[in-house]
């Protein structure tokens, strides 16, 4: 009788695994499915756009059209001048960004850390806070020159703000119930940074980073507008001097590419470092499915 | 063992001046005692721990280990908290481990090992704490504290959080790492059974600031029934001392 039931359970768990098979090859269709949707609404947008432009609907020298834009990077690309353009600018931001993110973390988390130095400090960076960035360049520039130095030095004010904020937040509201533990366990200052504070820290502080970055790039685009040779903005101000929309819009496409591969690098990067999150969001995902 | 010698504990209140939490306390625990503290809501029981492990000092009065003022956090006392507090982004090995970061590494792998074996949890050493269930973190908690061979261990509410059945399992298993291992054991509990199942003494206190109201002697071998006559006598007796206020 069991053999019996066990030969007409057979077929059975080999429906259940073909089923499996489908359902398996079903979710990625609809993954891709899901993903490629979102790609309609542009590709119509750039169709309609071409169509537009080529009956005339727009005028050329205000509205270039999506081939013209795509030849004008394809022609700078071939005069040899896109690449240094955009590593120009990029180069910009990677110098604010590390130097803003170096003197942010530095004071956050002095401040985050010791309450004799919040309260001297913290009001003063605050108030600093409330003056709108871009203000500070008229004084850069007086201080810096127009060169270099005054485009990095407003980047990194520009990043500092939000890496300051969220690593101070974060350590002064890191959990005291973790702390005690490395006060019973009588853990060293480092060993107390190492295994509780920077942990516990982190991830707020790649949510600053990534916030400081995408300041970085509006920031770079205001310091190249108001004066450079080189760089994305430079290239936006000379598509408009010489009435070349089509550069505009091209620089405009490449600070977007640029500035979405930079955040997913550093996303990227800081992963490993934020492992145990994502454990746990998996996790409770897969509790969710059960 | 363990003498608490006039603690007095105090805040200062948030409208100026201060507020008396813990008024002259006095108790001895002898050495492989079992002593429980119970009381209502906002009598100091908690605050009493926290001064017997160094975490928070006396404003009055002060604690001895054999001897020794208590002046800070100290090897020879662990403490269990309500919650496991353990760290999410560490395994439970390296969890385990943070009671023992002044070792060499081999006595640490050690002693790891031995604490995750006592407490049945060698096998999930390489999990991180979200995958553990509530009962198996709180095992955690207490093998990271008696990892080290602590004197005395302090439990502050320890199984609260958890159902009942796991509860109880977890005071049996608690029982059994006593006998072998000798400490000396002071907890805070809400929960008459376990204070009654568990302890050689249970310290009553009542009011605010609290004051020890009485010492109840729980003469009985264990393991103990639950529902015996005499724990039942015991309960009542608490439950009369702290009517009383």
């Amino acid at each position: 009788m069991a053999l019996v039931e066990r030969i007409r359970r057979r077929p059975v768990e080999t429906v259940a695994f073909s089923d499996a098979a489908v359902t398996l090859r079903q979710e990625v269709a609809t993954g891709l499915l899901s993903r490629g949707k979102g790609l309609i609404v542009p590709l119509a947008l750039l169709l309609a756009w071409e169509v537009l432009s080529r009956l005339g609907v727009f005028a050329e020298h205000l509205v270039p059209s999506p081939t013209a834009v795509a030849n004008e990077i394809i022609y700078l690309w071939n005069k040899g001048v896109l690449v240094e353009h955009v590593w120009t600018t990029t180069y910009r931001v990677i110098l604010g960004f590390a130097a803003g993110t170096l003197i942010a973390t530095v004071l956050g988390s002095l401040t985050g850390a010791s309450r004799l130095a919040r309260e001297l400090l913290d009001p003063t960076i605050q108030a600093l806070k409330a003056v709108p960035s871009l203000a500070w360049v008229p004084l850069f520039i007086l201080w810096f020159g127009i060169f270099e130095t005054s485009k990095v030095s407003l980047i990194a004010v520009g990043v500092f703000f939000p890496v300051y904020l969220n690593l101070m937040s974060a350590i002064h509201d890191s959990d005291r119930k973790l702390v005690e533990v490395g006060r019973i366990y009588r853990l060293t200052t480092w060993q107390q940074l190492r295994y509780i504070l920077v942990p516990s820290t982190l991830p707020s502080y790649v949510v600053g980073l990534r916030s400081g970055l995408a300041l970085g790039w509006m920031f770079v685009i205001a310091a190249e507008l108001m004066g450079a040779s080189k760089g994305l903005g430079f290239l936006m101000i000379d598509g408009q001097m010489t009435g070349h929309p089509a550069i505009i819009v091209g620089s405009l496409i490449l600070f977007a590419l640029v500035g979405k591969a930079s955040d997913g690098f550093l996303a990227f990067a800081t992963r490993p470092l934020l492992k145990w999150q994502d454990s746990f969001a998996k996790m409770t995902q897969g509790g969710g499915n059960a | 063992m363990l003498e608490i010698n006039g603690v007095t504990k105090s805040f200062a209140a948030p409208e100026g001046g201060s507020s008396l939490a813990l008024d002259t306390f006095n108790l001895s625990v002898g050495e492989h005692e079992i002593v429980s503290l119970v009381g209502t809501s906002g009598c100091g029981k908690s605050t009493l721990l926290r001064i017997l492990s160094g975490l928070d000092s006396a404003s009055d009065g002060g604690v001895t280990i054999a001897g020794q003022p208590v002046t800070g956090p100290n090897p020879d006392i662990a403490m269990v908290f309500q919650e496991p507090r353990l760290m999410p982004w560490l395994t439970v090995r390296e969890n385990v481990r943070l009671a023992l970061l002044d070792l060499s590494r081999n006595e640490q792998d050690e002693l790891i090992a031995e604490a995750l074996g006592q407490v049945g949890l060698d096998r999930h050493a390489d999990l991180l704490p979200n995958q553990l269930s509530g009962g198996m973190a709180q095992r955690v908690a207490i093998a990271r504290a008696l990892a080290r061979h602590p004197k005395i261990l302090l439990l502050d509410e320890p199984f609260s959080a958890l159902d009942s059945f796991t509860r109880q399992k977890l005071q049996v298993h608690l029982l059994e790492l006593w006998e072998r291992s000798r400490f000396t054991m002071v907890f805070v509990t809400h929960d008459l059974d376990e204070a009654t199942v568990l302890s050689d003494r249970i310290a009553v206190l009542r009011g605010h600031p609290g004051r020890l109201a009485q010492v109840i002697d729980v003469n009985l071998p264990r393991p103990r029934a639950r529902s015996s006559v005499q724990l039942q006598q015991i309960k009542r007796e608490i439950t009369q001392v702290l009517d009383l206020s």
